[in-house]
Parts: C-alpha cells; sequence; structure tokens
C-alpha cells in the first residue's frame, strides 16, 4: 500500500519562505496570487494490507516523527 | 567533574565543547557517540551544536530518537545538568525536555555573527557567575533559531523565570532590531520548569578564552562546572560520606 502524506504549517504560522515565494511571484508578473504556504510532501510504500492498521500506523507515523504537531498539522491518503 | 559531550552523525561543535571543558575549564570529558545507550559515570552532559541528519525533516526530529536520548531523557528526569547548544537546543525541543518549536529564520538567512545577550535569570546552576541583567557578546550561526510557543506556555515560562537568555543591544535594550531571527520575546535561551535543562541558540563554546578575543561564553559553562560541584557535594551530604 502507498501512502501520500502532506505536512502543513498550521494557520498563523509565520511562513517567511512562502512569503519569499509570493514575492518572487509577483516581481514575475504574477500578481493575483496571495497566502503562498511551503509544505512538504513525502511518499511511502507500506507492507501492511488492511487498511485501517495502514491508517493507524501512517497515522503514528504522523504524530511522531513526520510531522511536528507544534506547529504543523497532516494529511494523507493510502492507496 | 565528569562531562559527556554526546556526538550525532552530523554535529560539529563537539570538539569546541570538548576543548573548553577538558582544556580550559580542566574537567574530564567523554565524547558519546549517539549509538551509545549509558552515560553512566558522568556527572552533566552537553548536546552540541552542528546539522544532525542534515537538519533532514526538521532540525533535531530525527537525533531525538537516537538510542542515547532515552539514556539523557532518564538523566534530565534524575535531575542531571543537560545543555543544549544550537542544534543541542533544537535536539532537546523536539525531544519535549524543553517546550515550544524552533522555525526558520524570519529572513531566511543563515545567521552568523556576534550578537549580545542579556542574562534575564542569574539564579540557576548554569548563570551562577553572571550578574542578572548582564550582558554578554557571543557569537550565533544558524539558519533556525526563530523560537516560537503558544502565549499560554509562554505566560507560564516567563511565571517561573524559564527565559534564561535575550538578545538584546550592547546596552542591555531589549529591541526588534538586534533580534536576528524572529525568536518570540527576543528568546535565545530557556530551561526547563525543573531547571536542570538549559538550551541556547549562541555558541558560549566558541568565546570562552581569551586568545580568541572574547571569553564571555566561559561563564556560562564554568558556572555549570560550579554547579555540578554542588550537585555533587549535595548528593555526598545526603548519602553521608
Amino acid at each position: 500500500m502507498k501512502a501520500k502524506i502532506h505536512v502543513t504549517l498550521k494557520q498563523g504560522i509565520l511562513d517567511p519562505q512562502g512569503k519569499a515565494i509570493e514575492h518572487a511571484l509577483d516581481s514575475l508578473g504574477f500578481t493575483n496570487a496571495a497566502n503562498v504556504r511551503v509544505g512538504k510532501y513525502m511518499e511511502l510504500d507500506l507492507k501492511e494490507t488492511d487498511k485501517a492498521k495502514a491508517d493507524a500506523e501512517v497515522k503514528q507515523m504522523c504524530e511522531k516523527l513526520l510531522a511536528n504537531t507544534i506547529i504543523e498539522e497532516y494529511r494523507y491518503e493510502l492507496g | 567533574m565528569n562531562i559527556g559531550v554526546v556526538v550525532f552523525p552530523g554535529s560539529n561543535c563537539d570538539h569546541d565543547c570538548r576543548h573548553v571543558f577538558r582544556d580550559v575549564l580542566g574537567q574530564d570529558v567523554r565524547m558519546v557517540w549517539h549509538k551509545e545507550t549509558s552515560l553512566a559515570g558522568l556527572d552533566g552532559v552537553i548536546l552540541p551544536g552542528g546539522f544532525s541528519y542534515g537538519d533532514y525533516l526538521r532540525t533535531g526530529a530525527i537525533a531525538r530518537f537516537s538510542p542515547v536520548m532515552g539514556a539523557v531523557k532518564e538523566f534530565a528526569k534524575s535531575g542531571g545538568m543537560v545543555l543544549g547548544i544550537c542544534n543541542g537546543f533544537q535536539i532537546l525541543l523536539e525531544a519535549g525536555l524543553l517546550p515550544g518549536v524552533m522555525l526558520r529564520n524570519r529572513s531566511l538567512h543563515f545567521i552568523c555573527k556576534d550578537v549580545y545577550v542579556r542574562i534575564e535569570n542569574a539564579a540557576t546552576p548554569f548563570t551562577s557567575l553572571c550578574k542578572p541583567g548582564q550582558v554578554l557578546k557571543v557569537p550565533v550561526a544558524h539558519a533556525d533559531g526563530n523560537y516560537y510557543t503558544d502565549p499560554v506556555m509562554l505566560a507560564a515560562m516567563k511565571a517561573n523565570a524559564q527565559v534564561m537568555f535575550r538578545y538584546c543591544t550592547p546596552e542591555g535594550h531589549i529591541t526588534a532590531e538586534v533580534n536576528p531571527n524572529g525568536s518570540l520575546d527576543n528568546i535565545a535561551g530557556i530551561r526547563n520548569a525543573e531547571g536542570n535543562v538549559l538550551g541556547m541558540m549562541p555558541h558560549p563554546e566558541r568565546c570562552a578564552e581569551s586568545v580568541l578575543g572574547n571569553e564571555e561564553g566561559r561563564l556560562i559553562l564554568a558556572s555549570m562546572v560550579e554547579g555540578l560541584k554542588t550537585m555533587k557535594r549535595q548528593d555526598e551530604v545526603v548519602i553521608g560520606r
């Protein structure tokens, strides 16, 4: 089973990278872009075949390592 | 005193730490590889600066799970003194031994320069040789020193005198201009509620000898040695030696 995981900054956490990219887009003429936020995308293969067990395992991975839940939130898909 | 300096893959300030504690302050120093699981015989533990695991995923996020960290947590829980410098501070935050988190520097730049920090709490074993409000010049070198915690935790930390150092002007004023990384309330270092674990972004081990032109960092490291000696004396009284 493949897990596709997105880790993003919580609302309200300052994202200077996002701001820098927003300014760069603006300089390039893309003045319609606003509120750029940068996150992480990770993929992994899971040996587990039971969907419920896989879900629980990926959730634990996110809680424990892949996201710092003080400032980040996560979502994932299993397929 | 027996000082342990933990070495993670990617740590690069471990030798400077050993040099100061062993050659400048005359203590016994043992390098502790991150895979070791025992801190037996050590009085104090240093988590040095560097780029453990390349700062992959998040700085300190992987190092916090190194085998040695189980022993470091136990050591801290039993009251042992632990000092985390720069990446060491980041590892202590990820490990939950200190509250809060480090964000990328607001400017997105890696900041490498001398800064001034004000001693906010001189009544601790890490700052006993300092005066309250004393200003020290120390170097910083980091890209992720933007300390953040939520307002409730910040209030609790302040109530408990956990803020140890704040970026300031040479005269000791706290201003936004002298904050190198955007950290909350100009925080440069904190301690835990129990007072035995300290994390700081500046590098005291890089300014602990007169030959380097700045030995102000020595005050913090020498305070720690004094603190360890006091703890040992107290232990011996309790045990009745």
